[in-house]
């Protein structure tokens, strides 16, 4: 597909503060009005962990890296799809169930190109980004394994879907 | 020097969050470095080491296969990811 002609507007926010999704929604249209459509991704914290009820999870990150990967995960989704602006935050740290932990918003004149590279935004972020989950339950800490289902859900992009 | 991190599990099995040691042209790839750190601090560091779905980063960079390192590199061990 054809590249936008400007560069899209890329974002990466990784802290502990919780968001407020209105207000990154608005942040992605700021400025332009070429916008036809912006799709959003929220994900929460299940109360129902992997292997037990989950009262905390806490969220270990790598500083630098996990940053760098999702800009680098984002360039892929802006070569991929005419996309105006996509951001991506993630929240670290302590978490309790029903909490924000990540929020993907991507703006594009269509809704095809935004439904997709949404999608495959938190697919790759998923797979790729350096973060660790551990959940606090009843039972104790106990870090969550990666799901096979997560990487076969990346690896559907490997050819190109643009 | 090389600066070595674990993160995650491998981080607390370790206990250890990572260390600087000083460079060697003896472990000059990353294979080396894990059979060295594997070997160079007893049966726990040798296991947890050991296991084969430990992810490996150069200087911020996941890389799959061996790669050479030099004088410098910050090189990261971790478990899967499982952040979103």
């Amino acid at each position: 597909m054809a590249e936008p002609a400007l560069s899209p507007r890329l974002a990466v926010s990784v802290q502990e503060a919780d968001f407020d999704v209105a207000a990154l929604q608005q942040q992605l249209l700021a400025g332009a009005r070429e916008e036809g459509a912006v799709a959003t991704f929220t994900g929460y914290v299940r109360a129902a962990g992997a292997r037990q009820a989950v009262a905390t999870m806490e969220l270990e990150y790598y500083p630098g890296m996990t940053e760098r990967s999702i800009e680098g995960i984002l360039q892929e989704a802006a070569g991929r799809w005419p996309l105006l602006a996509a951001s991506v935050v993630h929240r670290v740290g302590r978490l309790r169930a029903g909490d924000r932990i990540v929020w993907v918003g991507v703006a594009s004149a269509h809704r095809a190109a935004a439904f997709s590279a949404c999608e495959f935004l938190m697919d790759y972020l998923k797979d790729r980004a350096p973060f660790w989950k551990k959940e606090i339950g009843p039972d104790g800490p106990h870090w969550v394994e990666a799901r096979s289902e997560d990487n076969a859900r990346a690896a559907r992009w490997k050819d190109p879907a643009g | 020097m090389l600066k070595v991190l674990f993160f995650a599990r491998i981080r607390e099995e370790l206990d250890c969050p990572g260390l600087e040691l000083p460079w060697d042209p003896a472990v000059a790839d990353l294979d080396a470095l894990q059979k060295q750190l594997a070997g160079a601090h007893g049966q726990r560091w040798r296991e947890v080491l050991g296991r084969d779905n430990t992810i490996r980063a150069v200087n911020q960079t996941v890389i799959t296969g061996n790669s050479p390192l030099r004088d410098g590199d910050e090189v990261a061990f971790f478990p899967p990811v499982t952040g979103g």
